[in-house]
């Protein structure tokens, strides 16, 4: 495959960045779009100059660290994948291909298309987790939960904070992983216990780094690459008004 | 309780009541609005025009109306400049993610909606308070011809695409605005949550159609 690319590239936070137009030649459908993004590297080091700098790691599909912003959606045009599980074979020979980073006030640029979600982690750090103490393994049956809410849970425990939902976001907003963070720990009987105290840090956390506000437009489920839905934004909203109320 | 007034969540839910408030106004006003073309007799809807702006149960229903609209934009704004801001530096190319198409010119739809309120309320509703409408003497009591004025205006063409093109675009902020208060209520069900957006659909267009129908029945009768 010939393909042209457009890539932003930007030398740091501080400077103004810009699109730069990139020819690609015998590219295989078969190969993965950070392998593309390989190449393209390999030859920019062989002339001289500096590489695409993008975030990436396990190239496994599960640790969220790739994120990339293909042609206006994030982790392109495939869905329920991340940008890492993406193939050139979604292309077509001769396509131009653009590439951006995540573009969100709380997601500032590093360089080039890598971005700093250092604000999902403080997130995390403000109520993503249960305070128990860490002893030996309890018994399976010591506390029943329903199947139900155990299911509901897990899949609220899918997300893997790549940051899709504000990228796909029009208001660059955090509630789908937000919620998806609540609702995994509030559906369970160990998460319950601080739910109120959890939500209300997490939500004043949300708004102090700058996130939009979720319109309900959905373009954060259309595109998360764990499937999270837009139920767990609503049940946010529940936990957020037994919170307060 | 405080943050109600200040987090994104607690601006978002007292904005959803009010939109769900004036979801309910508007299914009132577009029943006495009909009275106009239900009833010969105009003076069906003057009398009730002349209720609606001498009850004094309506009077404080109206107080609570206009602090409603308020909250709604004041909020809507404020949330929306926040949303801006959250995405100072926009993409080169355009998003083409799978969303509700009406949502994404929620801000649009409104402001055009808020434009067509202005001058409703200058047109309508100031004349209706301070007197300047026309009277008509029925059994000795003078009542404002509020129905011969709409009557004479919906006779002109341009009144008629005005007002039709107002409502239309209130029907697109409705088809979003009443399903997306429901989920920031926290209601979102697998089962009930397509009814609900069934129902918005069914809402918006009996809106878009009640309203527009007083106009084109008007016009060409």
């Amino acid at each position: 495959m010939n393909l042209k690319l457009k890539i932003w590239r930007q030398k740091d936070p501080n400077t103004r960045g810009k699109f730069v137009n990139y020819r690609l030649r015998d590219i295989s459908a078969d190969s993965s779009f950070l392998e593309m993004l390989d190449v393209l590297n390999e030859e920019l080091i062989s002339k001289g100059e500096e590489p695409v700098v993008y975030d990436h790691d396990c190239r496994e599909g599960i640790c969220g660290a790739c994120g990339l912003y293909i042609n206006g959606r994030p982790h392109g045009p495939d869905s329920l994948i991340t940008v890492c599980q993406l193939h050139m074979r979604k292309f077509k020979d001769g396509d131009t291909i653009v590439i951006e980073p995540w573009r969100a006030r709380a997601f500032p640029i590093i360089r080039d298309l890598m971005v700093n979600r250092n604000a999902f982690d403080a997130l995390i750090q403000e109520g993503g987790y249960v305070s128990v103490n860490t002893g030996s393994a309890p018994d399976a049956n010591a506390i029943l939960v329903k199947k139900e809410h155990a299911d509901l849970s897990m899949d609220a425990a899918a997300c893997i904070g790549c940051g899709a939902c504000v990228a796909a976001c029009k208001n660059a907003s955090a509630m789908l992983f937000v919620g998806a963070k609540i609702s995994q720990l509030a559906l369970l009987p160990q998460g319950k216990i601080e739910s109120n105290r959890r939500v209300m840090d997490m939500v004043a956390k949300m708004d102090e780094l700058g996130f939009g506000n979720c319109t309900n437009t959905g373009a954060c489920e259309a595109e998360c690459p764990k499937g999270i839905t837009l139920t767990n934004i609503a049940r946010l909203n529940r936990e957020y008004y037994k919170a307060t109320f | 309780m405080s943050s109600i007034f200040t987090s994104s969540l607690g601006k978002k839910l007292l904005m959803s009541l009010a939109g769900i408030f004036l979801i309910i106004f508007l299914l009132v006003h577009m029943g006495i609005n009909l009275l106009i073309v239900i009833f010969d007799d105009p003076m069906v809807y003057n009398k009730a025009a002349h209720i609606m702006s001498t009850n004094i149960l309506i009077k404080i229903f109206e107080i609570i109306l206009f602090g409603g609209f308020l909250l709604h934009m004041i909020y809507a704004l404020i949330l929306q400049i926040q949303n801006w801001v959250a995405r100072p530096n926009r993409y080169n190319k355009a998003n083409y993610s799978n969303t509700s198409f009406f949502s994404k010119f929620m801000i649009h739809t409104a402001l055009i909606t808020l434009v067509f309120l202005v001058i409703h309320m200058m047109d309508f509703y100031l004349k209706a308070k301070f007197g300047h409408a026309a009277e008509v003497i029925v059994d000795g009591k003078a009542y404002h011809d509020f129905a011969s004025e709409i009557i004479d205006k919906f006779k002109m063409l341009p009144f008629v695409i005005f007002y039709i093109a107002a409502f239309v675009f209130l029907g697109f902020h409705l088809v979003h605005g009443f399903q997306s208060a429901f989920k920031t209520l926290g209601m979102d069900h697998k089962k009930y949550t397509p009814v609900v957006q069934f129902l918005a659909i069914i809402y918006s267009t009996i809106i878009v159609g009640g309203f527009s129908f007083i106009p084109v029945y008007i016009y060409f009768l």
